[in-house]
């Protein structure tokens, strides 16, 4: 661990830099999501593959997605500060927003998996070295279905910033893990919400992995006064938009299977 | 693709993400040992060759008739309803295993499992296949195994052991590093 911000900040510069440059040189857009060979983020390099995915048409099981429904998920799992006896410590907040596909339609009843640091920046999670206090009323994990619009709403605790040892003094900004799925295999997401204007987000080596400003502003979410309930929550809002439109494929064989 | 919004990034599943994601029953697609109940199993290994302790698998496929499965249920398994999708970490060596069964062909395809890895380390999701071994004339007409050279679809088979059970490694980079997809 020697490396120090410093290096590791000139590093992601001269990368993006060379991806700048390749997409003005190729006349392509922009790439949407993070560069698998980035190797600021250390873990990455002997874990990106090396040749480019095959472009393929998707096919049979590939445009469709696995179902899930209340069998699956519990009301109150969407609340994450009742899970315990008591109440967890921090800031208290509602993170909300709609799942769309790319032609901006609704991805209905579909699974939203969420989970995140406590306030004080630590998971629950034995690896997890941060000498942060444990809150005994804060698991951090949830989940809900989208509603028929596509809406998703959770309410939880702003997690706090937390330390990693990618190299020297490197901290990860507030940030809270999300898991969807689309209505295609294909358009299955992992991904990570932030909060808006984090002074950690120039620093970090995962959020800059993405070279391109407007998208990685699509991982931030608004502070939204309208969400906020008075005497009870602050409101962040972050719609999630989803690769392709809708599946058209349909079974041929017709059969309710 | 004209007329889309442009599309929210992935980002990688960092360290912790088995807590939010892992849960009872997540590599049992099927009951241990019932009838038809196959293991899928291998490693997933990084550039070095070396296992990836913490990488996460998602499989999702065609019931054993080739049908898509509609159920929902996949969280709280009933040990009877076939919802098609699995999902695992890896161990510290760096193996996964699934009890699933084999998936027969969608409206005569040749069969496969879709899969996606995940890992710390990984900036996004990686898409990829897994094909039964059995049927060569299957392989030999499929349209992806079709456009890849012979090395590149040995990535994508997975091998038939002698129990009747399916391994597949996956290797993230390096030497017969797997085939990863993207989508049109």
């Amino acid at each position: 661990m020697t490396d120090t911000q410093a290096q590791i900040s000139a590093e992601i510069a001269a990368r993006h830099e060379a991806a700048h440059e390749a997409i003005r040189r190729s006349g392509a857009p922009a790439p949407t999501g993070p560069l698998l060979d980035f190797d600021p983020y250390r873990s990455s390099i002997l874990r990106h593959p090396t040749k480019n995915p095959k472009l393929v048409d998707p096919e049979t099981i590939e445009l469709t997605s696995p179902a899930f429904g209340r069998l699956d998920v519990a009301e109150i799992e969407s609340d994450l500060t009742v899970q315990h006896s008591g109440e967890p410590l921090g800031q208290r907040i509602i993170v909300s927003g709609r799942l769309l596909d790319g032609a901006g339609r609704p991805v209905r009843n579909q699974l939203v998996e969420i989970w995140q640091a406590n306030a004080g920046g630590r998971y629950v999670h034995q690896r997890d070295q941060h000498p942060a206090p444990l809150d005994p009323n804060f698991t951090g994990a949830g989940r809900c279905l989208t509603d028929s619009d596509g809406g998703y709403r959770f309410t939880t605790i702003k997690p706090g910033a937390y330390p990693w040892r990618n190299h020297a003094n490197a901290w990860r900004p507030a940030h809270i893990h999300f898991s969807l799925f689309g209505d295609a295999f294909t358009q299955r997401i992992v991904t990570q919400m932030y909060f808006p204007g984090d002074p950690l987000f120039g620093l970090d080596p995962i959020y800059q992995s993405i070279p391109d400003q407007a998208a990685r502003d699509r991982l931030v979410s608004v502070y939204d006064h309208e969400l906020t309930e008075p005497e009870w929550a602050l409101g962040y809002r972050w719609d999630i938009i989803l690769t392709g439109s809708r599946a058209t494929w349909t079974e041929p064989e017709g059969g309710e299977a | 693709m004209s007329g889309l919004h442009p599309p929210t990034p992935g980002q990688t599943v960092g360290p912790f993400f088995h807590y939010g994601m892992q849960y009872p029953g997540g590599l049992e697609l099927v009951a241990p040992h019932s009838p038809g109940a196959i293991v899928l199993h291998g490693r997933v290994l990084d550039g070095a060759g070396e296992p990836v302790p913490d990488a996460q698998l998602e499989l999702w496929q065609a019931d054993a008739a080739g049908r898509v499965p509609r159920a929902a249920g996949s969280l709280r398994r009933d040990g009877i309803t076939f919802t098609g999708f699995g999902r695992t970490a890896t161990d510290v060596e760096g193996r996964y295993r699934f009890w699933t069964v084999n998936p027969g062909p969608i409206a005569g395809s040749t069969p496969f499992i879709a899969a996606i890895v995940y890992a710390r380390g990984l900036q996004n999701k990686l898409h990829t296949r897994i094909y039964l071994p059995d049927d060569a004339a299957a392989l030999a007409s499929d349209p992806v195994l079709r456009g890849l050279e012979p090395d590149e679809r040995a990535t994508l088979i997975a091998e038939r052991t002698a129990e009747g059970w399916l391994r597949h490694d996956i290797r993230l980079q390096g030497e017969r590093e797997t085939v990863f997809l993207a989508f049109d």
